[in-house]
Order: C-alpha cells, then sequence, then structure tokens
C-alpha cells in the first residue's frame, strides 16, 4: 500500500480494509430470498412499455443474490418517472424531492454504515437541479450506488429536453430546437473523480445486473448510467445499441484486462492511443495486437477512462458500454465515522456533565 | 501616590481598535475576569464586515462592550462609560455613542498625522479641545508597551502587538480585576512560544502598574460582586448555548446528531463548536450548500439521528422545500436560524428579527413548523434542548430562531445539573402496529398525532416515504381529495396540539394597564427599559414568547387582559401582524431595523408614551 492510500489518521488500511466488499458491513441473511420478496405491494404506474419496467425486474431478481438483510437495503429517489422506483421494492425507501436524493442519502449513508444505500435518479433530476449534488456525492465518495436513468428526456413532466438530450432537440419547450450542448454523463462523473463508473442499458438484464454487482461491491460512491427507454417522449433513443443489425457495429464492450476490440468481420475495429494523447478507434486490421489498448478500469488515473467515454463524441459513433473505472479511494463515510472513533477512543465518551463545566466556572452561594 | 477608590454599582466599558488590534480577545479576557470576580455581565462584540479591511479606516474598526454590575442587568449597555480608543478610527467611529463625561483612553501613539488623515480628522482631536467634554487620558500604549518589553528575545512587532494587553492591564487596575486568569490563559495560549508568552504577561503587568503610578489615573473603581442564585456557573455566547443545548438535546433523546451545514455569518461558529465533539457520536458534515445540508441532515434523521442544520437567514431561503418534505414525511429536524440583517445578503455581522414569517410560512402548501426564539445568550441552550423535543417527540422539522445579537453576545449561565434536564427519549417503533403484523408508518399517536418512527435496519418494517401525499394510515401514495384534507388537518393539529408553557407576565404590582411584549433576542433591553419605567412610578406588565408557533394557549387572554400591548420588534411587525390576525387585539407595533439592539433607553421612553396616552 502506498502512503497515498492511506487514510488521514495513517490508522487503519484505506476504508478499513473493505475495498471490494462494498457490502461487508452490512448484516446478511441466510434464509433463502427470492424476487417477490423484493416486490411491494404498490401497483407500478409507468407508461406500458417504459424501459423502467425492465430496470426493476432486473434489479428485484438481482437483489436476492447479494443475501443482504432486507431491512438494511435503502433505496432513495429524487423526483421524476424514475425516481418512483423505491416504491415497487419492499424494502426501505425515501422518494424525496427534485435533485436532492444525493445530499439525503449522504446524510443517511454516512450515519449508517450498516446499509446499503441505493440512488435512483432521473438525467434532469442528477444533471440539471441535482448537478451539484451529484458531483459532490461522487467526489466525496460516499458509500452509494447512483442508478441514473438516462432517457435524455424529461419524462415526468411530458416531454421537454434534458441534459442529456443532443443539440437540435425538438420538444414542446423547444420547438425550434434545443440549443445547449448536452452532458456526457459518464464523463461528468469522471471529472468528479468517481471511483466507480459505468454505463449499461435497461433491456440488457445479463450485463445490467453484471454492472450492479460489481457496483455494489464498490465500496465508494458508484455511478451507473442506465441508457433507459421512454417509449412515450422519446422513444428509440438507444435503437442502434439495441438492434442485431446495428448494435455490434457501434457498441464498444469495456471490459478490464481486455484489449478493446468491437465490430464484426471486415468492420471490425479496435481502440488505440492517438497520437494527440487521447485514444481513437481504428481498423483492426490496421493495427497489430500490441498496439491495442487494453482497458484497464483500476487505472488510478481516470484520465484513460476520460478518453473512453469521449470516444461516444459525436454522439452514438462508438458507444463504449460496460464498466469504464473501479478505483477504491477512500470513502467519506469511512473516514468520518473513524474520525467519531478516534476522538472516543483518545478522549473518551462524551460526558455532557463535563461539556458543560467546562472553560473558566466560579460558584456563587 | 495615594489613589482614591470609589464605588459604583455598574460600568459599560467599550474596547475599540483596528481589526488587528487584538480587541475581542481583549474584551473575552476582561470579561473572564469581571465572570470570575461574580459581577453580573452582558457583552457585545461588533466585528467588521471585511475580514481584513485597510488597517486604520473606519471599515477597519472592532469593538466590543462588556456591562458589568453587582447587581442582574439585562443587556450589554446602551452608553459606554470608558471607550477604550487604540487609534482615531477606533475614537471616530464610537464617539457619537459616548455620553458626555464619559472616560477616553486613547492611544497617542496611533493618532499621526496620516492616521488621523485616513479617516478624515482635520487636526489631531487629543491635542484641540473638541473633546473638552469627556475625560480624555491620553496614554503612548504602543511605545510604553514597547519600552517594557525592552530586552525581551521578540521582535518589534511582536512587543507592539502585545499593546492591548497592556490596555488590559490599565483597565485590570482601573476595576480592581483578578489577574490570575489572564496570566493563566496567556501562559496557555503561547506555550509554544514561550518567550511571546512571558512578554504578553509583562505587558499585562506593565499596564497594572502604569494605572498604578502615573498621574492621569487618579480613581480607580470597585464594583461589588452581584448576588445571583447559587449555583455553578460560566460565561457563555448565544452560539456556543445552542451548540451546547443541540448537543445536549441529543443526548437526552438518546440519538446521535448529525450536523448538516453550509458555512453563513453569523452561524458558522455552531458548525465549529459541533465538529469539536465528535467524542459524543456527533457527525458534522460541511456540505456543498444549503440545501445538501439540511438534505443530508434529513437523510440521517431518516436513519435514526437527531438531524440538524445551521444557517442564516438566506440559507433558511434555500432549505425551504426540504422542510417541506420534513413536514410531509413528519421525520425529526432541527433548522437553526441565526438571523441577520437582511433582504438578499443585507449586513451580515448585523442582527434583526426579521425572518420570522418565513420560518412560518415560508414554504409551499400549508407547512406547518413550530417555531422557537431564544430569549438570551444562555436561553439558546434552554430552547435548543426545547426545538430537539419537540422535533423527536412530534417528529417534526422545528425552527429555532436565534439572531445575531443572541450568536456573539454574552452572559454568565448558571450551568444546569444534567439531571435537571428532560427525558426525551423516543423510542423507535420496532414491532408492527397494523392487522396481520403490517406497518402502518401514518398512524397516529392518538394523543401527541405523531407517527411512528420504524429506521431502516428494522426487520419486517419496510415502508417507503415521500413527498407525495400520504394515505392516512398506511403512507400510501393517494391523490383522494379527501384523503388529502384530512391530511392537511392533521398535520396542522399535531403542531397546534404541541405542549408549550403558559405565557408568564411579570407585573410586580399586579394593576398595570399596558403590557409591553416581546420575542426573542428583544428580552434583554425591554426587561431593562420596564425596569426604568417601574423605578420612574409608572406600571408596565411585561411578558416574553419563547414559542411562537404554536402560541402558548393563554396567549389570547394575556393580550386582551390589558388595556394596550406594545409590541417592540426589530421588524416592520411581522409578530404583530400575527397576533392581530390571530386574537383580533390591536397591537401597538415600536419597529427599528436598523441591524442594532434596541437600547433600554430607548424602549424605555416608547413605554412611557403608550402609559401616557392610556
Ligand atoms: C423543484 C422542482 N422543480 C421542478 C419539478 C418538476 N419536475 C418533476 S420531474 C422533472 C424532470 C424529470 O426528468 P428526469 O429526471 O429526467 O426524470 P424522468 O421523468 O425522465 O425519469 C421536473 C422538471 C419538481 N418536481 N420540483
Ligand atoms: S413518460 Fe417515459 S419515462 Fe415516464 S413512465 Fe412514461 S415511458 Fe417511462
Ligand atoms: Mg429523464
Amino acid at each position: 500500500m502506498t502512503s497515498a492510500e492511506l487514510p488521514a489518521s495513517g490508522r487503519t488500511p484505506l476504508n478499513g480494509g473493505l475495498n471490494g466488499k462494498g457490502l461487508a458491513l452490512i448484516p446478511r441473511t441466510d434464509a433463502k430470498q427470492t424476487l417477490k420478496d423484493f416486490k411491494s405491494d404498490q401497483e407500478v404506474r409507468w407508461c406500458p412499455g417504459c424501459g423502467d419496467y425492465a430496470i426493476l425486474a432486473a434489479v428485484q431478481s438481482f437483489l436476492p443474490e447479494l443475501g443482504l438483510r432486507r431491512e438494511n437495503i435503502v433505496f432513495v429517489s429524487g423526483i421524476g418517472c424514475s425516481s418512483r422506483f423505491p416504491y415497487y421494492l419492499n424494502t426501505y425507501g425515501f422518494h424525496s424531492i427534485h435533485g436532492r436524493a444525493p445530499a439525503i442519502a449522504t446524510g443517511l449513508a454516512a450515519s449508517r454504515p450498516d446499509l446499503s444505500v441505493w440512488v435512483i435518479t432521473g438525467d434532469g433530476d442528477a444533471l440539471s437541479i441535482g448537478g451539484n449534488h451529484l458531483i459532490h456525492a461522487l467526489r466525496r465518495n460516499v458509500n452509494l450506488n447512483i442508478l441514473l436513468f438516462n432517457n435524455r428526456i424529461y419524462g415526468l413532466t411530458k416531454g421537454q429536453y434534458s441534459p442529456t438530450s443532443e443539440i437540435g432537440k425538438i420538444t414542446k419547450s423547444t420547438p425550434m430546437g434545443s440549443l445547449d450542448k448536452p452532458f456526457n454523463p459518464i464523463s461528468l462523473a469522471l471529472g468528479a473523480e468517481a471511483g466507480f463508473v459505468a454505463r449499461t442499458m435497461d433491456s440488457d438484464r445479463k450485463h445490467l445486473q453484471g454492472v450492479l454487482r460489481q457496483a455494489a461491491e464498490h465500496r465508494g460512491a458508484s455511478l451507473v448510467e442506465i441508457y433507459q427507454n421512454c417509449n412515450i417522449f422519446n422513444d428509440g433513443a438507444f435503437d442502434t445499441l439495441k438492434d442485431p443489425g446495428t448494435r455490434d457495429e457501434i457498441t464498444v464492450r469495456l471490459e478490464h484486462g481486455q484489449p478493446i476490440v468491437f465490430g464484426t468481420g471486415e468492420n471490425e475495429r479496435a481502440v488505440r492511443l492517438s497520437p494527440t494523447g487521447g485514444v481513437e478507434v481504428v481498423r483492426r486490421a490496421e493495427v497489430s495486437d500490441g498496439e491495442i489498448l487494453v482497458h484497464d478500469a483500476h487505472n488510478p488515473d481516470p484520465s484513460l477512462a476520460f478518453a473512453l467515454s469521449r470516444l461516444d463524441e459525436p454522439a452514438f459513433e462508438h458507444v463504449p458500454m460496460g464498466v469504464f473505472r473501479s478505483v477504491d479511494r477512500p470513502s467519506y463515510d469511512h473516514l468520518l465515522n473513524e474520525q467519531v472513533a478516534t476522538a472516543t477512543a483518545d478522549k473518551g465518551e462524551g460526558s455532557l456533565a463535563d461539556l458543560l463545566h467546562g472553560g473558566d466556572t466560579w460558584t456563587i452561594g | 501616590m495615594t489613589k482614591q477608590v470609589q464605588q459604583l454599582d455598574r460600568v459599560i466599558i467599550r474596547f475599540a481598535g483596528d481589526s488587528g488590534d487584538g480587541m475581542q480577545l481583549t474584551g473575552d479576557r476582561f470579561t473572564a475576569e469581571t465572570a470570575q470576580f461574580g459581577n453580573d455581565l452582558s457583552t457585545l462584540p461588533n466585528f467588521p464586515a471585511e475580514i481584513r479591511a485597510p488597517a486604520g479606516t473606519l471599515p477597519g474598526v472592532s469593538s466590543f462592550q462588556l456591562h458589568f454590575a453587582d447587581h442582574d442587568i439585562l443587556t450589554p449597555g446602551d452608553a459606554p462609560n470608558v471607550l477604550v480608543a487604540m487609534n482615531p478610527a477606533a475614537l471616530k467611529a464610537n464617539i457619537g455613542d459616548l455620553p458626555r463625561g464619559a472616560d477616553i483612553i486613547a492611544n497617542t501613539d496611533e493618532f499621526t498625522k496620516r492616521n488621523l488623515q485616513k479617516v478624515g480628522y482635520p487636526g489631531n482631536p487629543l491635542e484641540d479641545d473638541s473633546l473638552k467634554e469627556w475625560r480624555l487620558h491620553a496614554v503612548p500604549l504602543t511605545s510604553l508597551t514597547v519600552r517594557a518589553l525592552d530586552g525581551f528575545d521578540i521582535s518589534k512587532k511582536d512587543a507592539e502587538r502585545a499593546k492591548n494587553m497592556f490596555a488590559l492591564g490599565l483597565l485590570s487596575w482601573m476595576y480592581n480585576r483578578p489577574t490570575e486568569g489572564t496570566i493563566k490563559f496567556l501562559e496557555s495560549k503561547f506555550a509554544r512560544k514561550p518567550e511571546i508568552a512571558k512578554a504578553n504577561i509583562a505587558a499585562f503587568q506593565a499596564g497594572w502598574n502604569y494605572g498604578e503610578t502615573t498621574e492621569s489615573f487618579s480613581v480607580s473603581y470597585e464594583i461589588k460582586p452581584a448576588t445571583l442564585a447559587p449555583g455553578v456557573y460560566r460565561n457563555i455566547s448565544g452560539n456556543q448555548a445552542l451548540s451546547y443545548g443541540l448537543i445536549a438535546g441529543a443526548v437526552q433523546a438518546k440519538l446521535p446528531l448529525f450536523l448538516g451545514s453550509y458555512p453563513i455569518t453569523p452561524a458558522s461558529d455552531i458548525l465549529h463548536e459541533l465538529s469539536k465533539h465528535k467524542r459524543f457520536g456527533i457527525r458534522t458534515f460541511q456540505a456543498e450548500d444549503e440545501i445538501a445540508g439540511v438534505a443530508a441532515a434529513l437523510g440521517a434523521s431518516f436513519g435514526g439521528s437527531l438531524g440538524v442544520t445551521t444557517t442564516s437567514g438566506p440559507g433558511v431561503a434555500l432549505k425551504a422545500e426540504t422542510v417541506g418534505l420534513a413536514v410531509t414525511t413528519e421525520l425529526p429536524l432541527i433548522v437553526v436560524d441565526v438571523q441577520r440583517a437582511g433582504p438578499s445578503t443585507g449586513m451580515p455581522t448585523k442582527t434583526e428579527q426579521t425572518d420570522l414569517l418565513m420560518a412560518m410560512y415560508g414554504r409551499n402548501g400549508e407547512s406547518p413548523v413550530p417555531v422557537l426564539a431564544p430569549a438570551t445568550p444562555s436561553d439558546c441552550f434552554t430552547m435548543a434542548v426545547e426545538a430537539a423535543r419537540i422535533a423527536v417527540k412530534y417528529r417534526t422539522p422545528v425552527m429555532l430562531l436565534s439572531d445575531g445579537y443572541l450568536a456573539n453576545g454574552s452572559e454568565p449561565w448558571r450551568i444546569p445539573e444534567v439531571s435537571e434536564l428532560p427525558d426525551i427519549t423516543a423510542p423507535f417503533t420496532t414491532e408492527p402496529n397494523g392487522e396481520d403484523g403490517t406497518y402502518l408508518p401514518f398512524k397516529r399517536d392518538p394523543e401527541t398525532l405523531a407517527r411512528p418512527w420504524a429506521v431502516p435496519g428494522t426487520p419486517g418494517l419496510e415502508h417507503r416515504i415521500g413527498g407525495i401525499e400520504k394515505a392516512d394510515g398506511t403512507g400510501n401514495i393517494s391523490y383522494d381529495p379527501d384523503n388529502h384534507d384530512r391530511m392537511v388537518r392533521l398535520r396542522q393539529a399535531k403542531i397546534d396540539g404541541i405542549d408549550v408553557p403558559d405565557l408568564t407576565v411579570d407585573d410586580p404590582g399586579g394593576d398595570a394597564r399596558v403590557l409591553v411584549l416581546g420575542w426573542g433576542s428583544t428580552y434583554g433591553p425591554i426587561a431593562a427599559a420596564a425596569r426604568r419605567v417601574r423605578a420612574a412610578g409608572h406600571k408596565v406588565a411585561q411578558a416574553h414568547l419563547r414559542h411562537l408557533n404554536p402560541l402558548p394557549a393563554n396567549t389570547g387572554e394575556v393580550l386582551r387582559s390589558y388595556d394596550k400591548v406594545l409590541l417592540p420588534e426589530i421588524n416592520l411587525g411581522q409578530l404583530a401582524m400575527l397576533l392581530r390576525a390571530r386574537f383580533l387585539v390591536d397591537v401597538i407595533s415600536y419597529n427599528r431595523v436598523r441591524g442594532l439592539p434596541f437600547k433600554a433607553e430607548e424602549l424605555a421612553a416608547v413605554i412611557g408614551e403608550v402609559i401616557e396616552s392610556d
């Protein structure tokens, strides 16, 4: 371990040795759990065909495999179609206010290390009104799993463009086309030096669950962008990534330790370092094996992961999916609780009487 | 030389100098000596808004006023009897408050041509006769200090810096203060720089000796200790008392305290103070903004902590939506607003009572919140405990309205025994409360109307809460019109039903016809004014509201039993408007919004006028 990895006090290893064991402090159960255990009795009210259904089903069937006590799982959400999510899970849940879920979850996770805390948020919720809270939760590295349902539209308010909508988007609020450049949520999260950053797809259950598993095991803040189809206001936004005819030509599957290649047959392509310092896509046939970039999700320097996130520029020409970055760094909740423990160990548990009588006192009578 | 000793019953001293002159420290030390001696006291610091205003300028003047007496007193005093002016700016900024005949101790070394010019003095006021109506003591404080420290192994700058200790020594001699505390204080403050410690102590003693030997000071004064209620005392500021009250509230509630806060004057000291006490299990979180501060506190409350957020007016404006969420999810939360002059940035270091209506109504929807206001610096402790009690017992956000005057002012505080504090434990719900083992998160306690509080980690009670309207009982999402009407009324009834002590009236004769009412930090000046009015042979009753929502049950009855009700407020009549609307009583408002506390003399005159017109 390098000194940079040591927490400020230097007492215990990084995150108390819990790295890769993001769930170690959370009570487990031996009882067998099934999908049904995680279904609440509330009627699900998304539009028929909405991508949120697929994500809900994937999460409900994935949670049992974590083996956690259900009462120690909490879903916190903001406002938006996606933020209704907690109502449909039979765990503890808090459907809060627009954009503030990361902040609410920060207080919860920092004060309750025995909870597995999940944040459900939308592209408007996380990146518009709540953008500040999102970057700070990532920067602080609070032990949260943030699932950002990106449908590139405001669903709940009936279809205005969002901070991930493409330029020129025609919506009710932008009849002549939207003017502002969208955020790339992955680039943003990497810019905030998030420890775990991944992208997945509502309809690809296996991939989605694989990413969720890694996010849960990561100790610290995880950001998972989930492309989610809003079939009412932005239908087909991710069709090129789903259609078997185009899918494999544009999807860049990132796997740690594997060379980054994609496409099929003659169209097979590879990613290599570019002379300008970033990365570039080249024909597979034109490069030697040694030139192909091998994906290193554990690289402490986020620059390459950031460069990979920029492959999606122009948007949807090639779209990396999977875990961009999975790097351990001290988590805020761990450090905070360690300060509390250190203060208590060094000076003893606080005594109210001593506190009140501290400083200069005098007695009358 | 024999010196005369004169008895006084009270004195008001103001130390004034450049922000770099250490006037706050000097005032604090004089206060500590005075507290140690056993006088009653009240203090008021006044700092410049700028962190480092240019040296020697009017905006750079920092001052500290201390009122002490042989009897119990209520305010830091209207007008100083003694002004210590460390430079021309300090003299110019404060002379207007100084009654004729008061003492001025001026540091002549700083009255240079350049410094005089900086503040626009055409000549040297210490040398012409412009100060002839005051008792001027022109003392070369800096050069005397430097001379006294000749031989110490310190820089000239460090020697000059010790001039505030010279001044403190002189004043300590003048008022026969005990000195051991200051010597000990200096030893520990400069423990790592023993030469500086020794030099400061030498300067302090030189100041004392100067008083004793020089002719300019022929009289020293004695102010006998006050007879206060028996007990152990300490001097405490409002912000410190409020911090301790929050800790005590959490301890008494048996909950870990979580503070989410964003720095803002004059509330930051509470964040600083609580950050020092992690061994009470306190987690302090400096958030990215006020919204995140309150949101994190609410998240912690959801998890079973006592969530607290501390701020001032502009921050409360940002927190409104989250407070509304706390109202509707019915979770405990304490929102501390240390009010300052507004609107907008206003005057951050100046005091005001202008956030009452925001605290009451500054949210969307019918969103009732209990509102409390401490009356004095030490009362901030009691009211913080009370805020915790109400928040926990009724599962509600509570607004605690302090202000800049209480926050920075200080007074002796009889330290309560821990056994005197209320036990405010609220047991978490751990068992199902519905039929067939279900959990109904909004099934209320029939008496308090509080909902159960089951925290994550409790098996079998998994549930979801949120900002959408909830069905009575189950807490499920509900758009049913009648359910909404019922929930709106239930939330209101819960707050209206909070157990609040009756309003007590101070009316020594029992037959006053005029009531002077107040709330919050105006208590001291109002009570001092009432005393003056009574001393002059008139009758006035006084009552002070510390619970503003709900109001004490007997409020209407009290108001109606007087011919006239006078209500001084440092706003344009916010409580008056509430009382008129609620009780149809023709309250007479007296309002000044100058960023400063009322003066007792000013209020005595106002009360006098109301009595005369009765
Ligand atoms: C303070 C506040 N402002 C505005 C709204 C209205 N509003 C609700 S959801 C939403 C946008 C939601 O978009 P997104 O986060 O992308 O979620 P989606 O519905 O697409 O899942 C807006 C603007 C609100 N509820 N609260
Ligand atoms: S509006 Fe779009 S995002 Fe919202 S529920 Fe309907 S399909 Fe889903
Ligand atoms: Mg959206």
